[in-house]
């Protein structure tokens, strides 16, 4: 064993905060640890190379012609929405694994060491952004094979990507939190699927809206998958910045600002 | 009374690595812990004693700021672990019951994460991981994933885990338990070196063994209480005294020798069935000579002849009224052969 002798405990000095650095440090620690462990089990990732490829195909097939005539215009309609739905799809998967997680003697490690409370929620969910480029890129990738051909050139749709990831990662706090709060990682699968798909169908990311009953269209235009939806169409399609984007951005930050605090707060308290 | 303990702990300048007053914790009507108080000396190792169910791993929780006491309140080197939280987690290591290491990840990287969450730089937690890995043999496993990791080998990564930040108070949550005997051996050395490097040891365990060779003292939990706290000697003088045991070659000398015996101790044997062994207290180690001479006298031979000192085995029961319940049949084995010796 170790020479040295441990200095004792009464001699150190020490200090009973973290500071915003050592946050971000620890927090980008635990993201590497979430990148590794995606590495040791690529079979985690079927979800997010599989499900792209067959909904864009499915969809596009299926709805194309009833839509808009033929496959080729039902593709600037159809890319944005299936991109949306399934990233954001895919962001559940962030607060099944957290749940799993958690239930692992690892975490308490975790909870015992003078890191930051964050650090190992906020680790796994950007870890995750992995996951949605994944995602994001076959989907593009499926269009393009497909014969979509987007207007707004490379850049914008890479805007539009970068859009789609940073909210998906801010919804992906919602199911954190169902993560932390539930009991087993099936139940916040379940929670997370029938608010998820009400949210993914009532918007206008297969359908145009005007079609709808009155009602409907009414939901369907303050839904802010919608809004996501518009923004992608109009950075891909035709390389605008609209109001939309902006919606968007701004309820990814208040999703973030209400459950980013109350799911660490869980999370603290959970024990 | 919260001031003088305050002084009190100014003087001690650090001579308590544990102070805990009260402690409570309540699951639902369950009162896990129920008002423990454990005071632990820097440099010492302090066993935690009690069954399954008794509050120990709760205790230690709590201690280790994984949970927040309902009642009560704990110091860590005269800080508090509700207060001071964050100053408490730098100066202890927690080895959980169930290993607290990342599964589906290698040894390497495993002590690689947590070298980097305590802020060592990337160089240097390669080289604190190799340097571990090394001192606890793990060095040919380390590329492995832990999947395959024996139990032993989860234990001990468990613990290098645990010794990173050299902390000064490290909490073993059943160190040993499920561990084969040789494992076991090479955890105690482990422990034991650790305590020679000055930190302080505070273990829980369900193995009497365990506490008697490790533990400088014991407290022995029971349903959430502190039943008995002592010196592991002090702790068997409080249950009695030593025993004689004997065994006759001849089995139908068996009366006759416990007549000699209650002539010539003053005591009553009994008789285990099975092995025809008689066991009698013995409280004066002098009179066993004339025993002998008179059982010589008698004609009656001796096949064995052993004394034994009370275990912790005994002393548990006497305090606990139970025995352990995870080996239930041994339990009550000893339990009976605990009985026998105190009628």
């Amino acid at each position: 064993m170790r020479t040295t002798t441990i200095r004792p405990g009464a001699e150190r000095k020490l200090k009973n905060y973290t500071s915003f650095g050592q946050t971000i440090r620890n927090s980008l620690t635990m993201a590497y640890r979430g990148l590794l462990k995606i590495r040791r089990t690529p079979e985690q990732l079927f979800d997010v190379t599989l499900q792209p490829i067959i909904f864009t195909l499915m969809f596009t097939y299926i709805f194309g012609g009833a839509i808009s005539g033929d496959i080729a215009s039902y593709l600037p309609v159809i890319i944005p929405g299936i991109l949306v739905q399934t990233v954001i799809t895919t962001s559940i998967v962030t607060g099944v694994q957290l749940r799993e997680d958690m239930d692992k003697g690892v975490f308490d490690r975790f909870k015992s060491l003078p890191i930051a409370r964050i650090a190992p929620l906020a680790g796994a969910l950007l870890a995750d952004t992995v996951r949605y480029t994944i995602a994001t890129v076959l989907t593009f990738t499926m269009g393009f094979i497909m014969g979509y051909r987007p207007d707004g050139g490379l850049g914008n749709v890479a805007i539009a990507a970068v859009l789609v990831i940073v909210c998906a990662w801010a919804i992906s706090w919602i199911f954190a939190f169902f993560g932390v709060i539930a009991r087993t990682a099936s139940s916040v699968q379940g929670i997370s699927m029938i608010v998820l798909f009400p949210l993914t169908f009532l918007s206008n990311a297969f359908v145009p809206v005007d079609t709808m009953p009155n009602w409907l269209q009414w939901f369907v235009n303050i839904n802010p998958i919608s809004h996501l939806v518009t923004a992608v169409r109009d950075l891909a399609n035709t390389g605008t910045i609209g109001w939309d984007l902006g919606i968007s951005l701004i309820g990814a930050g208040v999703i973030v600002a209400i459950f980013a605090p109350i799911t660490v707060r869980a999370y603290m308290r959970r024990t | 009374m919260d001031h003088l303990y305050r002084k009190q702990l100014d003087n001690n300048h650090g001579e308590w690595a544990v102070e805990a007053r009260g402690l409570v914790k309540a699951f639902g009507s369950n009162r896990a812990v129920d008002g423990v108080d454990l005071n632990v000396r820097t440099g010492s190792i302090y066993g935690v004693l009690g069954p399954n169910g008794a509050g120990k791993t709760t205790a230690i929780r709590m201690l280790a700021t994984l949970l927040r006491p309902d009642a009560g309140s704990a110091r860590i080197f005269g800080h508090d672990v509700v207060k001071e939280s964050q100053i408490v987690r730098q100066l202890i290591g927690v080895t959980g019951q169930y290993a607290s290491v990342d599964e589906s990840l290698s040894a390497t990287e495993n002590l690689i994460i947590f070298s980097r969450l305590l802020g060592l730089g990337r160089a240097e937690a390669k080289r604190k991981a190799d340097e571990l890995l090394e001192e606890f043999g793990l060095t040919e496993a380390a590329r492995r994933p832990l999947k395959n990791f024996s139990g032993g080998m989860r234990r001990r990564l468990d613990l290098a885990a645990s010794l990173i930040a050299q902390p000064p108070l490290i909490f073993l949550d059943e160190p040993t338990t499920g561990l084969d005997p040789r494992t076991r051996a090479q955890m105690w050395d482990t422990i034991r070196r650790l305590v020679k490097t000055g930190s302080t040891v505070l273990l829980t365990t369900q193995y009497l063994d365990e506490a008697d060779q490790l533990a400088d003292r014991i407290a022995v939990i029971d349903h959430g209480r502190v039943v008995a706290e002592g010196t592991v000697d002090e702790l068997k003088a409080s249950v009695g005294t030593s025993s004689l045991q004997l065994r006759v070659q001849n089995s139908l000398d068996i009366e006759n020798a416990r007549r000699t015996i209650e002539q010539v101790l003053k005591v009553q044997s009994i008789v285990s069935s099975e092995a025809g062994k008689i066991t009698a207290p013995m409280a004066n180690a002098d009179l066993v000579t004339d025993l002998l001479i008179a059982l010589r006298a008698e004609g009656i031979h001796l096949a064995e002849m052993s004394v034994q000192k009370p275990s912790l085995d005994e002393v548990f029961l006497t305090l606990t009224g139970h025995g352990v319940k995870e080996d239930a049949s041994q339990a009550s084995n000893e339990s009976n052969k605990a009985e026998e010796v105190r009628v």
